[in-house]
């Protein structure tokens, strides 16, 4: 039953993912505190410096663009406390992962239960 | 000695959280979610369980990526909800039973399932919202509780067949305890749902379906899969299957299912709720 090929549409988050997305990772897991939510608000160039995060990771949380994010070693529950500042819904940001508007996404998690 | 009473699944969305703290359970998109408990609170109020086990995943509260343990378990007096990032409201602490949960260590790791052990723990959606859905209105201290957490966030998650075996481990733990405790095994998460990635929003009611119709009487039917299998199946994080899996292989050979529910969508998730107790 067993089938090692790879999953469309899926990033696999292993070791190496994880090694090329810790400073991401760890810049968004602190945004567990509050206070740490507003030092990134007020000044977020400073704020990723801090957390050393190298170019790619920089514009993709300059874009706000989620599948940049991924690409560049995000993981889906620390870049989700990144969403949450923003206050953007996991239909948020599934609808920009998926190139639908918000209301498509709805519609297609309603559809499936059809 | 101590005793499983039996054990209960149930989705851990953390939109739940903000449905309830908004009383939103008869409001039309949650109401056949909601619905869906009664029968499961009804079912805990005749067994009357002394602990919870709750075999959950963290998603980032209380481990980061620089230390990631594939099974730690919760050894204190009482365990914090904390602050998330994304605006659900915290709730009360829940309490702890630690010469209990350094029972389940001992025995656990004498049986070859090495678990981290913490004196400290902060609890995410993942333990928090089953625990506010089986025991409303904060009545949830009512029973101690053992926080069993398994890594879903970093491959390689532990397989199917390894989570259920570490499930049949901890029975054999718990039915090893000399005191008369009734405990009660939570197994949270799933069931099929996709957040990251192009193929975000996936659900596979077909497969949910049929985990539902298997986790009583022929759980061992999925043990063969690999966690790229799940994945494939029940979508990036319906992978948290294995703590269903978990659960089922404490509560011994033979359940008998007295409730389910299941619903399409809550949040991205295909929300099930299962209730099964042990037959003696």
């Amino acid at each position: 039953m067993t089938d090692d090929q790879p999953i469309p549409g899926t990033v696999m988050f292993d070791g190496a993912m994880a090694m090329k997305g810790y400073a991401l990772n760890k810049m968004c897991y602190s945004f567990n505190n509050r206070e740490n939510r507003e030092e990134f608000l007020a000044d977020q160039e400073a704020y990723m410096e801090k957390y050393g995060l190298n170019e790619a990771q920089k514009q993709a949380i300059r874009d706000k663009v989620v599948l940049d994010m991924i690409a560049a070693g995000g993981n889906i529950y620390y870049l989700a406390k990144f969403a949450g500042i923003f206050g953007l819904s996991v239909q948020d940001v599934g609808a920009q992962q998926t190139g639908m508007t918000v209301e498509a996404f709805k519609n297609k998690l309603l559809e499936q239960g059809r | 000695m101590a005793t499983v009473v039996g054990g209960l699944t149930t989705s851990h969305i953390p939109a739940i959280g903000g449905a309830i703290a908004k009383d939103l359970f008869q409001d039309p998109y949650w109401k056949p979610f909601f619905d869906g408990y009664p029968p499961a609170r009804d079912w805990l109020a005749r067994v009357k369980p002394d602990v919870a086990v709750v075999i959950y995943n963290d998603h980032g509260l209380n481990f980061f990526l620089d230390k990631q343990p594939t099974f730690a378990m919760g050894a204190a007096a009482e365990y914090r909800n904390e602050d998330e990032g994304w605006g659900i409201p915290t709730i009360p602490a829940f309490r702890g039973d630690p010469k209990f949960s350094w029972h389940l260590i001992n025995s656990m790791v004498a049986d070859e399932f090495d678990l981290v052990t913490c004196q400290e723990m902060a609890v995410d959606h993942g333990f928090t919202v089953p625990m506010q859905l089986f025991w409303p209105d904060y009545t949830y201290t009512q029973v101690a509780t053992v926080p069993l957490c398994v890594n879903t966030v970093q491959h390689p998650l532990p397989s199917p067949r390894r989570c259920y075996r570490m499930g049949q481990a901890l029975g054999r733990a718990i039915r090893s305890y000399p005191e008369d405790l009734k405990v009660v095994i939570l197994g949270t998460g799933g069931l099929s749902h996709q957040l990251d990635g192009q193929r975000a929003g996936f659900i596979n009611k077909a497969f949910d379906t049929l985990c539902m119709d298997k986790i009583a009487d022929d759980p061992e039917y999925f043990l063969d899969m690999s966690i790229p299998d799940l994945v494939r199946e029940a979508g990036a994080q319906g992978a948290e299957f294995i703590l269903w899996l978990a659960m089922r292989g404490a509560l011994g050979d033979r359940v008998t299912e007295r409730h389910r529910n299941y619903h399409i969508p809550i949040s991205n998730t295909a929300a099930g709720l299962i209730c099964l107790e042990s037959v003696a």
